[in-house]
């Protein structure tokens, strides 16, 4: 088994969290995992990316070929649209339409989603209400984790059981908010067919 | 052997404490920054006592570790490539005296100049100095490599380096790790002289330098990380370095490449392997991350040779990191891309924080310089470089560390009036002191602003060695006490700032202004 992932973002969205996760269940479940990260200058608020890779076999690269990723993940609607040479021809577009408009000419923000739901295989949702709804804006990544681990050949309660070790020196309450954030994201991404 | 998912930085940093050593030194750059951050936060570094403080730059972070090494001791030292530029007269010339514990210079190289002013090639460096130099290809032969690296430092007494890349830095993979090697204890060297580099002992190291290489090349040739790979096409053979592997093996989606391939990680070149190539193919492709490296020496100066092809000859771009897309394009594979990048896209540059103090700094210069028009602002490296950038447009230079203040000395010299040296504390303690005592030497006319944040905060918040400091380095090396100002850098000081630059920009003379306010993002971190 092979999941090739790129997750993009702006610099301080903690991309890193979900990638984190993801690569800890894996590593859990025996399996190979490369995740390559951006570090330095571009997290000063600029466009970051990260690809990560999950396989039973060696994985060579750390970055995933142009049209080689399963999923595209974004938790920034424009990041959407910078990445989608990235997605393989059945890729899944998973994005948040909740704009960080930190630079002057912002695009119309209509039109970027318009553009994102032209591509056949998307689910884009409002992540901040979603997690708002679950109990707190900051369980954001959770919601997108959620979404994501529809398309994982991962066990749904390693993921869980992931998050729960992650936060468990938070407190319960927050253990609980996370994975209810997870749970609405997932019930989000099987609108589309695996 | 327990497996641990880890930054290629973290797993050079847990495979030197696995080594025995006693110190790590380093100053932040990114990429290589996390090796000293995973020393600094892991534990059994803290037990076993090992030194993790940054150093105030490269230069003595490398002549502290050779230090280290003269006691018999094992030391790591950590560097962006640019940092090696620094330390470059302790590097060099601690392969004329030798080592004695093991000592290993790790070099973060950046192609691409994700977050650097160039994308040199360390390589060159090692090759310079003439001593060993690995460059593994996944982040588990990094790891494994260091302790090879440390052993081979010590047997054959030579400084080792160990030359990874932005994306072998940054990327996560599992580390299968192995057994801790205990400290050595102190010993002074047997030979004291080899430490005196007066020309007569100078003179004896570096032909003891030079007799080594015929067994660095041995290594080289019977190294594990060098190998020759048969393939049956031998109408091209490819020479695959340190990360380049990867991307070759990707290209055939985990079937063996059908070529003859002459995997490179341990260097000097293997001269017997690199004969059999040529023997068996009448063209071979180099592909290596950052200059060209291997091909410029395969073609030599006579070049370009019709058997070599690379970067150089335009099956590999010129210059930006390898990706597996311009590796697979170079064999002759076209990438299948998705779709087509979309007409809303706008670029999104790193900016500074909202609330950054250097914000309020810069709107406080830009006014008190306004009447002498643009052009009079030389600045230097940190987050505060990003004032170059739209809406302030504020600097006019960003060369090396430290250059703010000796290119507003230097322009002062030829007769520009005002000239301004905008620097960070750190940056400033790094390399601005010396520049700022010869501006004091010739009482230059020239203001240097310190923005002082309170850290280093470009690379992620490290402490920065000006905190607390400034007035009184600023006064020790001979600023008159009445052109020392400080002022905290607030939106609501905006006036008094300005009125407080003013004065100073027209004095004949040397000024050191403090611009003072914390870094927004170490602030939130300490609550
Ligand atoms: C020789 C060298 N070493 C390290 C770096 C990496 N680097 C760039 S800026 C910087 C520190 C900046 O700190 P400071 O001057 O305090 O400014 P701040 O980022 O906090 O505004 C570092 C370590 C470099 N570019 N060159
Ligand atoms: S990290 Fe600190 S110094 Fe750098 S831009 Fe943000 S607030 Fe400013």
């Amino acid at each position: 088994m092979k999941n090739d992932i790129v997750l993009a973002g702006v610099g301080g969205q903690g991309i890193l969290t979900i990638a984190a996760i993801v690569g800890r269940a894996a590593v859990g479940r025996g399996l190979n995992v490369k995740q390559s990260e951006v570090h330095g200058m571009a997290q000063r608020g600029g466009s970051v990316s990260s690809h990560l890779r999950l396989s039973s076999d060696t994985i060579w690269s750390d970055l995933i070929p142009l049209g080689g990723a399963d999923v595209l993940l974004s938790v920034e609607p424009l990041e959407a649209l910078r990445h989608m040479a990235q997605l393989a021809p059945n890729g899944v577009l998973l994005a948040t339409d909740v704009p960080i408009t930190n630079i002057g000419d912002y695009p119309d923000l209509e039109a970027i989603k318009a553009e994102i739901r032209r591509y056949p295989r998307q689910v884009l949702i409002n992540a901040d209400q979603m997690a708002k709804d679950a109990g707190s804006i900051r369980a954001m990544n959770m919601v997108m984790l959620g979404a994501l681990s529809c398309f994982l050949d991962l066990p749904v309660d390693t993921l869980t059981g992931t998050i729960q070790d992650v936060f468990a020196r938070k407190g319960d309450k927050v253990v609980e908010v996370n994975l209810k954030a997870f749970a609405a994201g997932r019930a989000a991404g099987q609108t589309v067919e695996r | 052997m327990a497996q641990k998912l880890l930054l290629g930085d973290e797993a050079v940093a847990q495979a030197a404490l696995d080594a025995g050593i006693v110190g790590c030194y380093a100053y932040p750059g990114t990429p290589s920054t996390e090796i000293m951050e995973y020393i600094q936060g892991s534990a059994e570094a803290r037990e076993r006592r090992v030194h993790s403080q940054w150093s105030t730059n490269e230069k003595s972070a490398m002549e502290e570790a050779l230090g280290v090494s003269y006691c018999g001791r094992r030391a790591l030292v950590c560097m962006k490539h640019v940092g090696l530029n620094v330390a470059s007269d302790g590097f060099v010339n601690s392969a004329i005296t030798g080592t004695e514990g093991g000592l290993v210079v790790t070099v973060a190289d950046d192609p691409s100049m994700h977050s650097s002013q160039n994308e040199q090639d360390s390589r060159f460096y090692a090759q310079f100095a003439l001593v060993p130099c690995f460059e593994p290809s996944n982040q588990q032969e990094a790891y494994d490599m260091v302790g090879v690296a440390m052993d081979m430092s010590e047997e054959l007494k030579v400084p080792v380096m160990l030359r990874i890349v932005t994306r072998m830095a940054h990327s996560r993979a599992n580390i299968a790790t192995g057994a801790t090697r205990p400290a050595a204890p102190v010993r002074i060297p047997q030979d004291l002289s080899r430490f005196v580099l007066l020309p007569v002992n100078a003179r004896k190291g570096y032909a003891r330098l030079v007799e080594k290489q015929p067994e660095f090349l041995k290594r080289a040739e019977d190294s594990r990380f060098n190998r020759l790979i048969a393939g049956p096409d031998r109408s091209l053979g490819i020479i695959a370095a340190g990360i380049g592997f990867n991307y070759l093996m990707e290209t055939f989606g985990g079937e063996p490449c059908p070529h003859p391939v002459l995997k490179v990680s341990q260097y000097p070149l293997p001269r017997k392997q690199l004969l059999q190539l040529f023997d068996q193919c009448q063209k071979v492709l180099v592909i290596e991350d950052g200059a060209p490296f291997i091909e410029g020496m395969l073609h030599g100066p006579m070049g370009p040779s019709d058997r070599v092809l690379g970067r150089l000859t335009g099956q590999l771009p010129r210059m930006g990191e390898l990706t597996p897309d311009v590796v697979a394009k170079a064999l002759g594979k076209e990438a299948k891309a998705g779709p087509p990048a979309s007409s809303l896209l706008r670029p999104r540059p790193p900016r500074l924080c909202d609330g950054c103090p250097h914000a309020s700094s810069y709107e406080a210069i830009l006014e008190a310089v306004k009447d002498a028009g643009p052009g009079h602002v030389f600045s230097d490296i940190g987050c505060y470089t990003l004032g170059a950038l739209p809406p302030y447009n504020a600097i006019n230079s960003c060369v090396d560390m430290g250059a703010s203040i000796s290119m507003a000395k230097g322009a002062a010299d030829a007769g520009l009036r005002p000239a301004i040296a905008v620097i960070g504390d750190s940056t400033f303690t790094h390399s601005g002191m010396t520049p700022l005592l010869d501006a004091v030497l010739e009482n230059s006319p020239i203001t240097v602003i310190v923005l002082d944040n309170g850290t280093t905060g470009m690379t992620g918040g490290q402490v920065s060695a000006a905190t607390g400091r400034l007035e009184n380095i600023a006064a020790g090396l001979g600023v008159p006490k009445e052109h020392i100002r400080v002022f905290e850098a607030l939106p609501k000081n905006h006036a008094q700032n300005v009125q407080a630059l003013k004065e100073e920009i027209v004095h004949e003379g040397v000024s050191f202004v403090i611009a003072r306010r914390e870094c927004i993002q170490t602030a939130r971190k300490a609550k």
